[in-house]
């Protein structure tokens, strides 16, 4: 099954911690996303592995863009 | 000889030096003490602070009436109205309305949150020690907006304009500090781990017509608070229009810089030993740390009214965001929420009623203006 991660709001991709193929743990630091000049972390949803990455370090999101899919069992 | 020497000796500041501007100095050295070294809000503690010192130095006549360099600063700057209104076309460009139309009814506890204001406003004047117009501008300390609170206590009580500014920029500087122990004592943990239901999508003519449809609007209600709204819209205006982004990157920052610095040292300029030093400074310190506190719980009570009747539940968090401190209070809700659920995240839905916030003081503002200024 596929799960996304979604950017839970709008700014600007600051730190990226997933690479495709990795194994992540619910709660694994994912991302982290600055707006309002805050550093707002974003986790890993579920367990499972990456599949994809769709964004890069000093990317501007918006909210609701797919960041990363990931494949869980 | 010795006579000249004394002569000479008195054309310098030291002979005349009293205690109380050397008060003043540990005053303004300790702004720029906590500006450097604690980072609280140093764009305008430390012009503040160094204000204060350059004005308590005797004989320098930089507050001199028509002559000196920093009432002239002050006199056209502050008097004359200039640089708030300046401040809010700043803050307009600044400002995303979009959290707050994609969840309107978040506006009620930016409403709400205003109580502070009034509830203050009744204490201090009952005290006996405010008239009902020095009792306004303590009030409206409690929305932590400086430059509203700059604004009204120049129209109201300019004698207490440099106590009321500090108070106020100095409960912005401590938002982190005073708001989140009555979060967590207000609220259970099952509130803080609500998650927001998604707002619904703004669309970019909803936020264009945002600035047009309100302005007229809160003008025609509360024309005294025209100043401070008309620029503060002009300024979303530059930001939603899209097309004239020199203008809005101008506001938000080069205008805003350039005013911030006349307006911290003016301020600051204000404070000398004779009118700071009274008793009653402590008074509008304490009067105001309550309105704020007062604010910050009037809101997330609110939050949790609305929830007795919407099945769509509010994170009652989201109610201290109403105070005007932005974006401070809406990244302590932000905070606050995720000691409780790392995975919730509040800060845009904080800014909608952290917006309203802004809009809030200044309607309370130009009440005040215009129920008191009749009364002067």
């Amino acid at each position: 099954m596929e799960e996304k991660i979604l950017a839970p709001l709008a700014g600007k991709i600051l730190k990226l911690n997933l690479t495709a193929g990795a194994t992540v743990e619910e709660d694994d630091d994912a991302l982290v996303i600055e707006a309002m000049k805050m550093e707002t972390p974003v986790y890993v949803p579920c367990d499972g592995t990456v599949k994809e990455v769709k964004v890069k370090e000093g990317d501007e999101v918006e909210e609701d863009d797919v960041l990363a899919v990931l494949e869980t069992k | 000889m010795s006579n000249s020497l004394t002569d000479l000796l008195d054309t310098t500041g030291f002979l005349h030096v009293t205690p109380g501007m050397a008060v003043m100095w540990a005053i303004g050295l300790t702004l720029i003490y906590l500006a450097i070294a604690r980072k609280y809000e140093p764009l305008l503690l430390l012009p503040i602070g160094f204000g204060i010192l350059v004005v308590n130095l005797p004989l320098a006549g930089l507050m001199k009436e028509g002559e000196g360099l920093l009432w002239r600063f002050y006199h056209h700057g502050i008097q004359w109205e200039v640089i708030p209104p300046l401040i809010f076309l700043g803050l307009g460009a600044l400002t995303d309305f979009r959290p707050l139309l994609a969840n309107p009814r978040l506006i009620f506890l930016g409403a709400g949150a205003q109580a502070g204001v009034y509830v203050t406003f009744f204490c201090a004047y009952a005290s006996g020690e405010f008239s009902l117009q020095q009792a306004a501008t303590i009030g409206i300390i409690g929305g932590a907006d400086g430059p509203t609170t700059i604004f009204l206590a120049t129209k109201l009580a300019p004698g207490m304009l440099g106590w009321c500014a500090v108070a106020a920029y100095s409960y912005m500087a401590l938002v982190p500090i005073i708001q989140p122990p009555i979060m967590r004592l207000l609220t259970t943990r099952k509130e803080r781990v609500i998650r927001m239901k998604k707002g619904r999508k703004v669309s970019q003519l909803e936020a264009l017509l945002f600035p047009l449809a309100s302005t007229p609007v809160i003008i025609l209600l509360v024309p005294a608070a025209a100043p401070l709204i008309a620029m503060f819209m002009l300024g979303n205006l530059f930001r939603e229009s899209k097309v004239v982004e020199r203008l809005t990157h101008a506001s938000q920052n080069e205008l805003m810089n350039i005013v911030t610095i006349f307006l911290g040292i003016s301020v600051g300029a204000t404070m000398n030993a004779g009118s700071f030093l009274q008793t009653k400074a402590i008074f509008i310190f304490f009067l105001g740390l309550g309105a704020f506190m007062i604010s910050t719980a009037a809101g997330i009570l609110l939050a949790k009214a609305m929830n007795l009747f919407s099945r769509n539940k509010i994170n009652p968090l989201l109610g201290a965001a109403g105070v005007s401190a932005v974006p401070m209070a809406a990244r302590v809700v932000h905070q606050v929420g995720a000691e409780a659920d790392k995975k919730n995240y509040l800060l845009m839905y904080a800014m909608g009623p952290n917006v309203a916030g802004v809009i809030g003081t200044v309607i309370a503002a130009g009440i005040f203006l215009t129920l008191l200024k009749v009364i002067n």
